[in-house]
């Protein structure tokens, strides 16, 4: 559970060009649902995804999660919450190139110090779950978008965060593909996981997955059924 | 502690990979990394290797070689002067030495001719330091001629030839019977070129210098221990003039390694940037790019610290070799005896290691204070 | 001065030391004024990554002390035949009054880093760092000391002169100054033994209670007596040292150097000993200094969680010093006390 309560964000504090990206927002996130933020881009929602997923602080509010506040905290704590409670799933998959695949999933594992014989059977794990198995030596620059959205998710799953976080999953990939990555989203609702999303995909804005859709306008919610 | 161990594995294992994966980047940082330290490393081992090898060639010397000055030019001993130490107390030994030098047209070349005292060689006969026996072809049996200062040919037959162990000092060295050198050079008997003393006690050596200078008020006593001391601070200044010059080079390493760290590929940006917003923290990437340092550090250090070893003891510092080695470049080819130290290893590590991190370190808290945030703005 | 590699990189090691502090030192202003954990401003933001910044700064330039400290000894060690009567780095230290002083000021500034770098360790796990301000201010208040250090190498360093022979004359005769002492002169070996044991001794004792012992309420005061009792204990422990181990390592009576151990004639020896003892005191004080903090609630759990693993090591730091000290002392065939 996650709530928001009158969180403000700016950036270029105290300059000339300051504005305010988030500006008096109020949300829970509940437990096992599946959010998603939509928007025209320039509203807000990828700024308020990085406040819910402690990738960054509100300039002014409070979060709380599971009822503690942490929008105080310094990045230190804030980086270990986040590793613990949150998996991320980026637009751009954001793998590092050079990489296998079993290797970028791991990479979120590091510096909780398990050992690398562990880390590599959990991901062995992931990937045959989503039937990559056999790309796990593939360096991620030779996979398919399909593929590497693949890899992304079993990396956003190796700490076995309660939340998954992703920002517009769907903006690289074709309908198949969306599909595709719907099917994988039911599949992790259905085990329990919180997932928040951004998306101004009709399709995964309107599937029967999300449970529930914030708009966003201007730096503040305008909707939410 | 397990944990924190496995978890500077894990850093270890992605730092080599980002090495490996920007072979260019690295391999020219490397490159002049590894460059720098040879450089400083040769300077240093080999004016290490010189002044280890003085000590060596003077640690067999007296405690006391006496000249006697005329018009403040040295000069030789007359008669009487042993008779008149001996009665000083505390020398142990005595004895007057026979040295010259002489000018060989031939090879253009100086030689030291000695009448030793301690060795047996017949008249007529010679032994010859390696210089000689290269420049002039000598070998056991053959016969030379020299044309003494007075006009007159001497012919000797070699006898036998130095070995190489120490080359320093023995390389131009022409060794004769006493009554061969005294016709060579006409110097009558009873004359000396010096006196060479040992004394018995360390601590005595100083007042039987100052006895001396009491009773031969001509004579110039110098000690063996004035003269390490004037070598050792000599070689040092010799090297601190080196690496003075050498100044330039590691502030412009320093500035290089800056640029290196502080101008981060747009891929690297991501990178980090990437690992941060995945749930890496900013310690764990100055971590990391701590790892990477060291091992840079760590073998460009090795290599260039081999290379440099190789160099100085193998390929006779051939590059530095007319810089730091000063007039005594002329004849000896000689093979310094390889010695590695652990106050010199220490000072290198200061002048080279210390720089490449005082200067990558602003770069790279730059670098990994990345907002985790960046990858989902941009 | 004598112008050689050595001594031109301790200057440049002290002279970056102080620079880098300097330059840091308008940010450690501005943590002190604007720190504020409660904002999530984007100035808020900014400092806290200095803090970064600033701590590996200091574990860099704590690290440069250790080794500048070697280098130092190292470095006295050789010169010691540019001069006359000095027969080892004592010697060469006593050529003029800066010596040991400069010596001093850089195992000072070494445990003050230490110090200061435990006391960040504890406050960067509390989630609302406490301790921010005062972590500022003593940086601030550490940089005249890091200018006192060149200044005292800079001054002994320009103060030497090789007594070097020059062409003109043989030798200079340079006389043995009446102040070069080239011993240290040593306290009576049977008083100093029982000093040395019994501080030690209790270093050890008292870190074992801090380290194993629980209950809260006296958690400080074996804290502090751990902290008191580690520097009594390094005091004695060098003393220890000058006073009979050092003669046992060498066989030789009178001979009470602290530095000659750690050549290679002694097998570096000397390691054995200096570097169980310096890591022992040093965590048994930081074990003290820390409690100091212990008052604020979000710290009070870190400090435990730190102190008493500090105090750990120091149990095993000064008790492997003794352990080593002793057998040396044993093994020798040295007979000091008849």
């Amino acid at each position: 559970m996650i709530e928001l309560t009158q969180i403000r964000k700016a950036f270029n504090q105290g300059k000339h060009n300051e504005y305010w990206a988030l500006d008096g927002i109020d949300l829970a996130i509940p437990d096992k649902q599946v959010t998603a933020l939509r928007g025209p881009s320039g509203s807000g929602k990828t700024t308020l995804l990085t406040i819910l997923g402690c990738l960054a602080r509100p300039t002014e509010g409070r979060v709380r999660l599971k009822g503690e506040d942490i929008s105080g905290l310094p990045e230190r704590f804030l980086t270990e919450i986040r590793r613990q409670t949150f998996g991320f799933i980026f637009q751009q998959f954001n793998l590092i190139r050079g990489l296998s695949a079993i290797e970028n999933i791991i990479l979120p594992a590091y510096p909780t110090g398990q050992p690398r014989k562990d880390l590599l059977l959990k991901a062995e794990a992931l990937l045959a779950g989503v039937d990559l198995g056999h790309r796990r030596n593939a360096k991620v620059e030779w996979l398919s978008g399909g593929e590497q959205q693949r890899v992304a998710i079993c990396r956003a799953l190796i700490n076995d965060p309660e939340i998954l976080i992703a920002d517009e999953p769907t903006a690289n990939l074709d309908t198949r593909l969306s599909k595709e990555f719907l099917g994988i989203l039911e599949k992790l609702a259905d085990k329990g996981r919180t997932i928040v999303l951004t998306s101004h995909d009709p399709m995964v804005v309107d599937s029967s997955v999300v449970n529930r859709v914030v708009s966003l306008r201007d730096g503040r919610i305008v909707d939410a059924k | 502690m397990k944990i924190w161990i496995e978890k500077q594995q894990h850093l270890i294992d992605f730092t080599l990979a980002s090495l490996a994966r920007r072979k260019l980047k690295n391999l020219g940082l490397l490159t002049v990394y590894t460059l720098l330290v040879f450089v400083l490393a040769s300077v240093a081992l080999y004016t290490h290797a010189l002044r280890t090898e003085a000590q060596k060639v003077l640690a067999g010397s007296p405690e006391i070689v006496l000249q006697r000055l005329v018009a403040g030019r040295h000069d030789l001993i007359p008669p009487g002067y042993l008779e008149q130490i001996g009665r000083i107390r505390g020398v142990q030994k005595m004895e007057g030495r026979l040295w010259g030098y002489y000018y060989d047209n031939v090879v253009k070349a100086n030689y030291s001719f000695m009448a030793p005292r301690d060795l047996n060689i017949a008249r007529g006969e010679i032994i010859v330091g390696p210089a000689l026996e290269r420049s002039r072809g000598l070998a056991a049996g053959n016969g030379i001629s020299f044309r003494s200062y007075s006009g007159e040919l001497h012919t000797f037959i070699v006898a036998d030839v130095l070995p190489q162990t120490s080359e320093l000092v023995s390389a131009d060295l022409v060794l004769m019977h006493e009554a061969d050198f005294r016709a060579f050079f006409k110097i009558p008997d009873g004359h000396y070129n010096d006196i060479a003393m040992s004394v018995a006690n360390p601590q005595e050596v100083r007042n039987v210098a100052i006895k001396l200078l009491t009773t031969l008020p001509d004579s110039r006593p110098i000690l063996r221990d004035e003269v390490l001391r004037t070598y050792a601070s000599i070689f040092d200044w010799r090297e601190g003039i080196m690496l003075a010059l050498l100044s330039a080079a590691i502030l412009a390493f320093g500035i290089f390694a800056w640029e290196k760290a502080a101008g981060l590929s747009a891929e690297e940006k991501r990178e980090i940037g990437i690992l941060k917003a995945i749930g890496w923290e900013t310690g764990d990437v100055i971590k990391m790019k701590f790892w990477e340092g060291l091992l840079i550090s760590l073998l460009a250090f090795l290599l260039g610290y081999v290379a440099a070893y190789l160099h100085v003891f193998h390929m006779d510092a051939i590059l530095f070799e007319p810089v730091l080695k000063g007039w005594a470049v002329l004849y000896p080819r000689f093979t310094l005896p390889p010695h590695i130290d652990g106050l010199q290893v220490a000072t290198l590590f200061f002048f080279t290691v210390f720089p490449y991190t005082a200067a990558v370190l602003v770069p790279i808290w730059r670098a990994a204070t990345t907002d985790p945030d960046t990858v989902m703005r941009s | 001065m004598i112008f050689q590699p050595a001594i031109i990189a301790l200057l440049l090691a002290a002279g970056i030391s102080l620079a880098m502090l300097l330059a840091a030192s308008p940010f450690a202003v501005q943590v002190i004024r604007h720190w504020d954990i409660a904002s999530g401003s984007e100035r808020q933001l900014k400092l806290e990554r200095l803090t970064y910044l600033f701590s590996t700064l200091v574990a860099f330039v704590c690290l440069i002390q250790i080794l500048a400290a070697l280098l130092f000894v190292f470095n006295a060690d050789k010169m010691s035949v540019m001069f006359v009567g000095a027969m080892c780095a004592v010697g060469a230290l006593n050529v003029n009054a800066f010596g040991f002083p400069a010596l001093y000021a850089q195992l000072t500034l070494f445990f003050l880093a230490v110090l200061w770098l435990a006391l960040n360790h504890v406050d960067s796990r509390a989630r609302d760092y406490p301790l921010v301000r005062l972590k500022y201010a003593l940086l601030l208040a550490a940089i005249p000391l890091f200018a006192l250090s060149l200044w005292l190498q800079l001054s002994y360093f320009l103060g030497l002169k090789a007594d070097v022979i020059t062409s003109c004359c043989g030798s200079m005769f340079s006389e043995q100054a009446e102040t070069l002492a080239s011993e240290v002169t040593a306290l009576e070996a049977r008083p100093v033994m029982i000093v040395f044991y019994g501080t030690l001794a209790a270093a050890i004792a008292l870190s074992a209670w801090h380290w194993l012992g629980h209950g809260n309420e006296r958690g400080n005061m074996s804290g502090y007596l751990t902290g008191l009792a580690s520097l009594a204990g390094f005091i004695s422990a060098i003393s220890g040292i000058l006073a009979f181990i050092s003669l046992y390592i060498y066989e030789h009576p009178h001979h009470h150097c602290p530095f000659c151990i750690l050549k290679p004639e002694y097998d570096y020896q000397g390691y054995a000993l200096y570097v169980p003892l310096f890591i022992g005191a040093a965590a048994g004080m930081s074990a003290g200094v820390l409690r100091l903090f212990s008052g604020h609630l979000s710290l009070a759990p870190v400090i435990d969680a730190t102190s008493r693993p500090l105090a750990g090591v120091a149990v095993v730091g000064f008790g492997l010093f003794l352990a080593i000290a002793s057998f040396m002392v044993w093994q020798s065939n040295l007979i000091l006390l008849g």
